[in-house]
């Protein structure tokens, strides 16, 4: 099982490791921003992703380099997710939190049908961002795309962070999610910040998907289920309920999944996903709201 | 008293017109569409189970569609290795997937809301991988087929029934079958929510700590509810197995577990009524929104937006609804002279 074990190849999957829960970690909060503000886990956040990369494979299509259809994109799918929770979760916003779920999940369908609908269904490719030539650190290779996509992924968490700790906006819309009623009296409008949480969200996820994409040689319409499983268990390892927990999480699952998948033989490809998620079960019944979670509190 | 009489007789008089859909239904659809109805009937089994455990309990589970496939596995593996009848499975199936379901719950005694959910939901990722691990038994990614490795052991092979004495098309019977085995466990949930376990469950679900301080067993409560609903995804799993008379990992994905929750929130969380209507939800939109469009992506398209509208017309599921127009009538009934 561990015949050929050396520093050097167990730093180069960390850093592989990494460079995935980056990527996951992007949309993991944006996961931690819905469910802060509405309450729910927003199932139609890896699609809203993939919709958001399939526009920027549109953008790029039609001549603009990577970089300026990456921020593009992003302010179109800020647009969209506003747009999204105005015309579907409003309505909802009253009714039972099983309801907004379901929501979420018709969400799931109508998006993916809609972008199969749009762009037929044959896979394409994104170009890279980054170089793909490896770069030596203190004699291990490391590739700069890995560097580059924890680099774009930290940043962006980074820049939400700040917003929501120095910015009014930011104040409001974290006063709107802690205490509704309160903000409300004190003239923030509320139902708006949850808007605004939902257009932040599907920024988030559109950083994300423009990262996972170029990463594959191809890719099609089921581009980000699969990251927003590892995304979803990453939240939860951390804390749903935490920003902070869900990039730590996020970071670690992915370090996890692919030491697991690379030292254990018996795990493999087939079994990384259930093998994952065993382990968080296990960390989740001795910390039940997560590492950075706080514990639900509630009075009879 | 005489409005107790009344009551009773309303009462019959839906269980008699109940009785008189079921034995006429498939009269008045072709011999095809009656497999459909079988069909429903199989989700209509585990969307009963699901309510139990979610709209009467509280408890989410994103799992069921894996539980199901332990019931239908159950029966198909006793069929293909062990030779037995297809349709004797079927308790077994529904012992299996309770025993499963129980072993579930014992998370859900520390973990609530979403992070059960994720518990549950790993255990939904988890099974196919695992259905194709342990592939001497489930026969890997090919699955098991029922008719062509036991074929004396499946009911129906030659095309006909004969039950007690009635000759019936094989689509008639896996219809009268599952629709049966439904309309016992509906009855069955119905006695359990009106009675003592029920208000326990209930209590459980509004609140666990004020459940706790008037003498509930959380953990026996919510153990049992998840074995309960076990053993009705078991059943409903072990008949989707009887009449596709295949299983494979592919028939028991997560998007499986997606769509009971779907029935169940549809057909109305905490109403048993609104079920038969979560079932032919789950059943026929898909084919429904075929028939709108069948070009690239535009069926999940209306079948995603037909989830969406129908949530915000109903947001409390067809339960809701029923139970809004009912009210006239039961205020009537149960109010004190």
């Amino acid at each position: 099982m561990l015949l050929a074990f050396d520093w050097t190849q167990l730093a180069q999957q960390v850093v592989i490791g990494l460079a995935s829960g980056g990527v996951w970690a992007t949309l993991a909060v944006a996961l931690v921003l819905i469910y802060r503000s509405t309450g729910v886990v927003n199932f139609a956040q890896g699609e809203m992703a993939m919709f958001s990369t399939f526009i920027a494979w549109s953008l790029v299509h039609h001549g603009l380099s990577y970089w300026a259809a990456f921020f593009l994109t992003i302010a179109i799918s800020f647009v969209g997710g506003v747009a999204v929770e105005r015309a579907v979760i409003r309505p909802v916003e009253r009714a039972p939190v099983l309801t907004v779920v379901i929501v979420t999940l018709g969400l799931f369908f109508l998006v993916n049908g809609a972008a199969r609908w749009i762009w037929t269904p044959e896979t394409r490719s994104l170009p890279n961002a980054f170089s793909t030539r490896p770069i030596d650190v203190a004699g291990v290779a490391f590739s700069i795309q890995d560097l580059g996509t924890i680099g774009v992924s930290l940043a962006a968490v980074t820049l939400l962070w700040l917003f929501f700790r120095f910015t009014k906006l930011g104040l409001a819309s974290r006063a709107a999610a802690a205490n509704p009623e309160a903000s409300r009296l004190l003239g923030v409008r509320v139902s708006w910040m949850l808007a605004l949480g939902w257009g932040l969200a599907a920024a988030m996820g559109a950083v994300s998907g423009m990262l996972t994409a170029p990463a594959l040689a191809s890719f099609d319409q089921n581009l980000m289920q699969p990251v927003l499983l590892y995304a979803f268990a990453g939240a939860v390892l951390g804390g749903i309920d935490s920003a902070l927990g869900a990039v730590v999480g996020t970071l670690l699952l992915g370090v996890l999944v692919n030491l697991l998948g690379t030292y254990v033989d018996w795990v493999g490809t087939e079994l990384r996903l259930p093998v994952a998620l065993a382990v968080i079960l296990g960390v989740l019944l001795v910390r039940p709201a997560g590492l950075f979670g706080r514990p639900a509190e509630s009075r009879v | 008293m005489r409005r107790r009489a009344l009551g009773i007789s309303l009462w019959l008089l839906m269980a008699a017109a109940a009785l008189a859909v079921y034995a006429l239904a498939p009269r008045l659809v072709s011999d095809f569409h009656s497999r459909d109805l079988a069909h429903a009937g199989v989700f209509f089994i585990a969307i009963v189970g699901l309510n139990l455990l979610t709209g009467y309990t509280g408890q989410i589970s994103l799992g069921h569609g894996a539980l199901m496939a332990i019931g239908g596995y159950t029966t198909a593996m006793l069929v293909v290795h062990e030779h037995w009848r297809d349709v004797w499975t079927i308790p077994l199936a529904g012992v299996a997937a309770g025993i499963v379901g129980f072993l579930i719950g014992l998370p859900a005694l520390r973990l609530s809301g979403l992070y059960l959910a994720l518990a549950t939901f790993a255990f939904a990722v988890a099974m196919p991988s695992l259905l194709r691990k342990f592939s001497g038994l489930t026969g890997g990614g090919q699955g098991l087929r029922l008719l062509e490795q036991a074929p004396l052991q499946v009911t129906g092979l030659s095309g006909t029934v004969t039950l007690f004495g009635h000759a019936t098309t094989q689509n008639h019977f896996l219809y009268y079958l599952t629709w049966a085995i439904g309309l016992a466990g509906f009855l069955v949930a119905w006695l359990i929510v009106r009675g003592r376990l029920g208000r326990t469950f209930r209590a459980v679900r509004d609140s666990e700590v004020a459940a706790a301080s008037v003498g509930v067993d959380l953990a026996r409560t919510k153990t049992l509810a998840f074995a309960l609903s076990g053993v009705y995804a078991g059943v409903a799993g072990s008949l989707l197995a009887i009449q596709d008379e295949i299983v494979n990992p592919l028939s028991f994905t997560f998007l499986l577990s997606i769509l009971i929750l779907v029935g169940t929130v549809v057909g109305g969380l905490g109403s048993l009524p609104g079920m038969v209507l979560g079932a032919f939800f789950v059943e026929y939109l898909p084919d429904l929104s075929t028939r709108v469009s069948s070009a690239q992506g535009v069926p999940d398209f209306v079948y995603g937006a037909a989830i969406i509208i129908v949530m915000i017309l109903l947001p409390t599921g067809a339960g809701g609804l029923l139970r809004r127009l009912a009210r006239p009538l039961t205020t009537r009934l149960y109010l004190r002279p």
